[in-house]
């Protein structure tokens, strides 16, 4: 099993696009902390590209190679083995070469230049962002035959988590101002892996006491242990979910 | 060896197969042919649990193949596109297939047509520098690897060079009259002509026939099989 997993990595981590998304979060994490004398607001710049980008290439790429690479696991299942542990095979090799690419490309720039617990935080919030929309793309990518399809229906996932979830959210805020509303927002947070995310690493920053009263909310929620581990387990949630059905649908379906 | 009762698939509107029965057994070459898109993939594929019949069921060595997977080590397969990892060597792609089947297959492996084809010099080459004819001896040496008891070949002369397609044939004759089970699509009638020893006929999802290739032959008074086919197909015409 860890050799075939092991096998699968490094086909991926050979790949070309792999190697230039290493390259492109090197370049991001290096000029911005080159170019940005206070680490911590180089940091935060680096959150809004790291939790923007990394969804994005996540679930685009994996989504390209599980189509890509339908004729040969259609090879590996006439083999005697299990469905699931073909797809969870698959989905461990893309999610693990992934994870190494950030790994290399944010982690270590983060660790040389801000390794504080915020540092830390990014670097694991990039990797469960990682996760998350790899396993998205695993669900599109079994509900749907025709491979544009699919892509399409990655970049409508990544739109919606990573622009039209804040803009419907901000609707909410602003025509029902006049309410208290700080915990609803707290749980509405929770439908978007990205929000808990970036609510995980920003209320660990000194930023956090710009955010007014929600800011506030969000601080005491996370600062206490309970709080801290639903988000965790929100976040664990979002990769665990859409797998599993994922593995349900890939069970069932003609090949 | 391989039982299909009222086997029957439908995707959507479309029927791939109808209502197809059939018995397979051991020292059979069975030449499974009929025109494009006639149902030849969609029953390979139910005999390997990749497709779901709609109806019916298929028995392999007398377990149903319908939610099981461990039935498939009798099984060699042998696809009609091989595409493999482009970043992962040959040897890695075998070794990857062989941990796959277990510690049982290896145990009976057959490499003859490694060096029949003259793989081992390609062994450390990555897929993507294969040409297409090398992919697909690959893909051949894959299905033949563990000595499985039957084989399923979807096209598997299609991409190869006269000689390479003489060792494939050779290969197959040889297991055939060792007592396996083999299934092989192809348009190629010439090279069935070869190897074959029954004829299963496919069109439109439905069964026109199944019969030894001696007893085609007598019947159309014809010794080519793509004469004694054409001499069918003519005959079914109003």
């Amino acid at each position: 099993m860890k050799k075939i997993i092991s096998f699968v990595v490094g086909d991926i981590i050979r790949n070309r696009i792999v190697l230039a998304y290493t390259a492109v979060l090197l370049l991001f994490s290096l000029g911005l902390f080159s170019l940005e004398p206070h680490p911590e607001k180089a940091l935060l710049s680096l959150m809004n590209i790291v939790l923007v980008f990394v969804p994005l290439a996540s679930i685009v790429f994996s989504t390209i190679h599980y189509y890509n690479s339908a004729e040969f696991m259609e090879l590996v299942l006439a083999q005697p083995v299990a469905r699931s542990r073909v797809l969870l095979v698959e989905f461990a090799g893309i999610a693990l070469a992934l994870a190494l690419a950030f790994l290399i490309g944010v982690g270590l720039p983060v660790l040389w230049y801000e390794a504080s617990a915020r540092g830390v935080l990014l670097v694991l919030g990039g990797v469960m962002a990682t996760v998350v929309f790899v396993a998205l793309a695993f669900l599109g990518a079994v509900s749907f035959r025709d491979k544009a399809q699919g892509i399409g229906a990655a970049l409508i996932l990544w739109f919606f988590f990573a622009l039209v979830f804040d803009a419907l959210l901000l609707l909410v805020l602003y025509n029902f101002s006049e309410y208290p509303l700080e915990r609803a927002v707290l749980i509405l947070t929770m439908l978007n892996p990205i929000d808990i995310a970036r609510m995980m690493i920003i209320t660990r920053m000194d930023t956090a006491a710009l955010m007014g009263h929600s800011g506030a909310v969000f601080r005491e929620f996370l600062a206490g242990g309970w709080g801290w581990i639903a988000a965790w387990m929100a976040l664990l949630a979002w990769g665990g979910l859409p797998l599993a059905g994922a593995v349900r649908i890939f069970s069932r379906k003609d090949l | 060896m391989i039982r299909i009762e009222n086997l029957s698939k439908s995707f959507g509107r479309n029927t791939a197969l109808s209502d197809i029965t059939l018995q397979l057994s051991p020292g059979q070459c069975v030449a499974l042919i009929g025109p494009n898109g006639s149902g030849k993939t969609t029953l390979l594929k139910c005999i390997l649990g990749l497709v779901r019949p709609s109806a019916g069921k298929v028995w392999v060595n007398g377990i149903t193949a319908a939610g099981n997977w461990a039935y498939r080590e009798h099984i060699g397969y042998m696809p009609q596109v091989g595409r493999y990892p482009d970043q992962m060597k040959v040897e890695q792609v075998l070794e990857l297939i062989r941990q796959i089947r277990g510690r049982e297959a290896a145990r009976h492996t057959d490499a003859e047509l490694i060096g029949a084809f003259g793989l081992e010099e390609v062994m450390a080459q990555r897929m993507y520098t294969l040409s297409g004819g090398t992919r697909q001896k690959v893909s051949a040496t894959l299905a033949f690897l563990f000595g499985p008891p039957i084989l399923i070949l979807d096209e598997p002369t299609a991409g190869l060079d006269p000689v390479a397609n003489e060792v494939l044939k050779d290969k197959i004759r040889r297991q055939c009259e060792r007592g396996k089970l083999i299934i092989i699509t192809s348009h190629i009638l010439s090279d069935l002509d070869d190897v074959a020893t029954d004829v299963l006929f496919l069109q439109e999802g439905r069964m026109q026939f199944f019969k030894t290739l001696a007893s085609l032959k007598a019947e159309t008074r014809e010794d080519r099989l793509s004469r004694a086919i054409a001499r069918i197909m003519q005959k079914e015409k109003p």
